[in-house]
C-alpha cells in the first residue's frame, strides 16, 4: 500500500489465467466453511459481557436455590418426610427462575446483532445465511447445553447427599440421567427457541418479553380459567406448560396426565424444529 | 469488476434504486454520488448480498456475492461504521471477522496499526468516536487484502489528516490493481480522489463519466462583464473575434480567460467597464445542477411524492 503512482487510467491487462483482472493477494485463500463461522461465533459469544452476566446470573439462581431449597427440607424435616421421594427434585426451583437467563442470553445472540447493526458486518464475512443461523445455534446450544449440565449436575450431586438423612429414595440411573442430561437438553433446547424468536424478531426486547411470556402465560391463563367448561383447556394449558414440563425430568408432575418420562424433550425438540424452519425462511427472503 | 444489470430496489411504493446499469472496473477508484437518499447505500447493501434486488442483477466478477467462497478476501466492504457491537473491543471485533473467513489472526493487528487504532485495540467500540468507528469498518474493509473495494462515505467523520490518509489510501489501492468504489456527497472529494464518475439521483443513473470528461464539460471558465454601453461593446467585441452570450442581470460573459484583451479593447474604445471578472463555475455547482434537474424530472414524471428537498431521505431514516 506504499506505492503512489498514479492511478491508471485503463484497467490493468488481464492476469493470467483469470478472465477478470486485478490484484492479487499474497494472503492465502481459503474456501470459508462452517467450521470457520463456529470459530467466529465462539469469539463473538466470549467476547461480550452480556454472556459473562446472564451465565454468571444463571449459575448463581440455580446453585443458589438449589442449595438453598436443599437446606430448607433437610432442616424441617425428619427420617421419614420425603419417605420414597426423588431427592433430585429440588433442583427445580433453580433452573426455572434461571431459564430465564438462558432466554435473555438465546435472545441476545441473533437480535443484539441487529441493534447494533453487527449483522450487515455478520453477513457480509460470510453471506450463507444458513451457515450464520446454523453456527449461532450450535455455539449458543453447546455454551448452554454446558453451562446448564455443570450447574445441574452439581446441584443434584449436593442435594442427594444432603437428603440421604429425610428417608428419600436412592435416585436411579434414570433419575440422574434425566436431572442432569435431560434437563440440560430441555434448557439449552429452549435457549435455541428464543435465539430463533430473535432472529425473527430482530429486537431484543421484545424477543424477550414474548419468551417469557411463553414461558409464563400457559400458568397464568390455566389459573384464570376457573370455569367448568374450560376445565379441559385449563388442564391442557397447565400440563403443556415449560414449568411443568420442567418438573418432568424430576418425576414429580404437577399432574397425573399429560407428558411423562422424557416427552418434554421431544415436545421441545419438535418445536424448535419447527421454528427452526420458520427462522431460517424468513431469513431467507428477507433483506439483512 | 462489479456489474450491474438493471439493478433495482423497491422499498413499498418508495422506488430505492431505479434501473442501475454499470460497471465499476479495477485499476481506478469510481466515485460514487448522489444526494441523501439517492440510493447509494440501498446499491452498496445490494452488491454484498445483504437486500434482495426486486429487479436486474448484479455480479463480482461474473459471480453473485453470496457464491464467493472467499468474500472477505475478495470483497472488503465498509457500510456502516455503526456495523459494529460496541461491547466488543476492536480487537475481537476484526478477529471474529477474520476467523470467519480463515484469515491469520496477525492480519489484526496489522490492518489495526495500518489504521492507526492500535493504542485503542483492546478498548471497547462503543466508546469510540465517530472518525475512530470509521477507522475501524476501514479496518475490516482491508483486512481480507482484498482485490475489490467499496467504501460508503469513508470520509465521514474523519478529521483533515484522516480525510488525507484515505484519500491516499485508496488511490494507492487502485493502483495496485483493485477495483475501488466509493461513495460520497461531496463532488469537490470525488474530484481529488476519483478516476471515475457514477452520479446517481432518485435512485437513476444519471452520469457515468471518466473524472476528467466531466471536469472538462462542466468547470467552464468565463468572463463576466458589466458595461453601461452593452451594445457599443458587443460591437467592439465581435469585431475582435470574441463570441459573446448575454447572461442574466444585464451581465455579458464570455468564454475563456480573455479579461486583458477585453479590457484593452474597452480603453482603446473609450468604454466604461462596471465589471470584468474571470470566473470558474465549480464541479459542485455542476453535480447539484445534475441531481437537481433530476429531482424535478421526477416530480413531473408520474404520481410519485412531491419534490424533495436534499436532506429528506436522511430525515426519515
Ligand atoms: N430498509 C428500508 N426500508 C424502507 N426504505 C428504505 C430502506 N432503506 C432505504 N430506504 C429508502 O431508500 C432511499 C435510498 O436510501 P439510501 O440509504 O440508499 O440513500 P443514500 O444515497 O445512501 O443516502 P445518504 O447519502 O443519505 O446515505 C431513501 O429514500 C430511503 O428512505
Ligand atoms: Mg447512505
Amino acid at each position: 500500500m506504499s506505492t503512489h503512482q498514479p492511478p491508471m487510467q485503463q484497467a490493468p491487462a488481464a492476469a493470467p489465467g483469470g478472465p477478470y483482472p486485478g490484484y492479487t493477494s499474497p494472503i492465502p485463500v481459503v474456501r470459508t466453511h462452517l467450521g470457520h463461522a463456529l470459530a467466529s461465533e465462539w469469539t463473538k459469544i466470549k467476547s461480550v459481557r452480556s454472556t459473562l452476566w446472564t451465565l454468571g446470573v444463571f449459575v448463581l439462581l440455580v446453585v443458589g436455590i438449589g442449595l438453598m431449597a436443599g437446606a430448607l427440607v433437610e432442616s424441617n424435616s425428619d427420617s421419614e418426610t420425603l419417605s420414597g421421594e426423588n431427592p433430585l427434585s429440588f433442583g427445580f426451583f433453580g433452573l426455572l427462575l434461571g431459564s430465564i437467563c438462558i432466554i435473555t442470553l438465546g435472545v441476545l445472540t441473533t437480535a443484539s446483532e441487529y441493534g447494533t447493526g453487527m449483522i450487515r458486518t455478520t453477513m457480509t464475512a460470510c453471506p450463507s445465511r444458513a451457515r450464520v443461523l446454523a453456527a449461532k445455534s450450535i455455539v449458543f446450544f453447546a455454551v448452554a447445553f454446558v453451562f446448564t449440565l455443570a450447574t445441574s449436575g452439581f446441584v443434584a450431586m449436593v442435594q442427594a447427599s444432603m437428603l440421604e438423612s429425610t428417608g428419600a429414595r436412592t435416585p436411579t440411573g434414570g433419575d440422574w440421567l434425566k436431572a442432569t442430561v435431560g434437563i440440560s437438553l430441555y434448557m439449552a433446547l429452549l435457549g435455541l427457541l428464543s435465539l430463533l424468536i430473535g432472529s425473527v424478531i430482530r429486537h431484543s426486547a421484545g424477543a424477550i418479553t414474548i419468551m417469557i411470556g411463553v414461558l409464563l402465560a400457559p400458568l397464568v391463563l390455566a389459573l384464570f380459567m376457573a370455569t367448568e367448561s374450560l376445565a379441559k383447556l385449563r388442564e391442557w394449558l397447565f400440563e403443556y406448560s415449560i414449568p411443568n414440563q420442567l418438573s418432568v425430568f424430576y418425576a414429580n408432575s404437577l399432574s397425573e396426565s399429560g407428558p411423562s418420562g422424557w416427552d418434554p424433550l421431544w415436545i421441545m425438540l419438535g418445536l424448535t424444529a419447527v421454528v427452526y424452519a420458520g427462522a431460517y425462511a424468513l431469513l431467507q427472503s428477507r433483506d439483512v | 469488476m462489479i456489474e450491474l444489470e438493471g439493478l433495482t430496489k423497491r422499498f413499498g411504493e418508495k422506488v430505492a434504486v431505479d434501473h442501475l446499469t454499470f460497471s465499476v472496473r479495477p485499476g481506478i477508484v469510481t466515485g460514487f454520488l448522489g444526494p441523501n437518499g439517492a440510493g447509494k447505500s440501498t446499491t452498496m447493501r445490494m452488491i454484498l448480498g445483504l437486500d434482495r434486488p426486486t429487479a436486474g442483477d448484479v455480479r463480482i466478477d461474473g459471480t453473485h456475492y453470496d457464491r464467493l467462497k472467499d468474500p472477505l478476501t475478495y470483497l472488503g466492504a465498509l457500510l456502516d461504521a455503526k456495523a459494529v457491537h460496541g461491547g466488543r473491543s476492536a480487537y475481537n471485533h476484526l478477529l471474529c471477522l477474520a476467523q470467519s473467513n480463515g484469515i491469520p489472526a496477525s492480519r489484526v493487528a496489522q490492518v489495526l496499526e495500518t489504521v492507526g487504532l492500535t493504542a485503542v485495540a483492546r478498548k471497547k467500540a462503543k466508546g469510540f468516536s465517530l472518525g475512530m468507528g470509521q477507522r475501524l469498518g476501514i479496518a475490516g474493509a482491508l483486512l481480507g487484502d482484498p482485490r475489490i473495494l467499496m467504501f460508503d462515505e469513508p470520509v465521514n467523520g474523519l478529521d483533515p489528516e484522516g480525510i488525507h490518509w484515505i484519500r491516499n489510501l485508496m488511490k494507492s489501492l487502485a493502483a495496485q490493481g483493485r477495483t475501488v468504489f466509493v461513495s460520497s456527497h461531496l463532488m469537490s472529494e470525488m474530484a481529488l480522489t476519483a478516476d471515475h464518475l457514477v452520479v446517481i439521483g432518485q435512485g437513476r443513473l444519471l452520469a457515468d463519466t471518466s473524472m476528467a470528461d466531466f471536469i472538462r464539460a462542466n468547470s467552464r471558465s468565463y468572463v463576466r462583464i458589466r458595461c453601461p454601453q452593452r451594445e457599443r461593446l458587443r460591437d467592439v467585441l465581435h469585431q475582435a473575434g470574441i463570441t459573446v452570450v448575454e447572461a442574466g442581470g444585464g451581465a455579458l460573459e464570455v468564454e475563456g480567460g480573455k479579461a486583458e484583451q477585453i479590457g484593452e479593447l474597452a480603453a482603446r474604445y473609450g468604454l466604461v467597464l462596471h465589471e470584468l471578472s474571470p470566473q470558474q463555475a465549480s464541479l459542485e455547482e455542476a453535480f447539484m445542477q445534475l441531481t437537481a434537474e433530476a429531482v424535478e424530472y421526477h416530480a413531473q414524471a408520474g404520481p410519485e411524492p412531491a419534490p424533495r428537498d436534499w436532506g429528506a431521505g436522511w430525515k426519515e431514516a
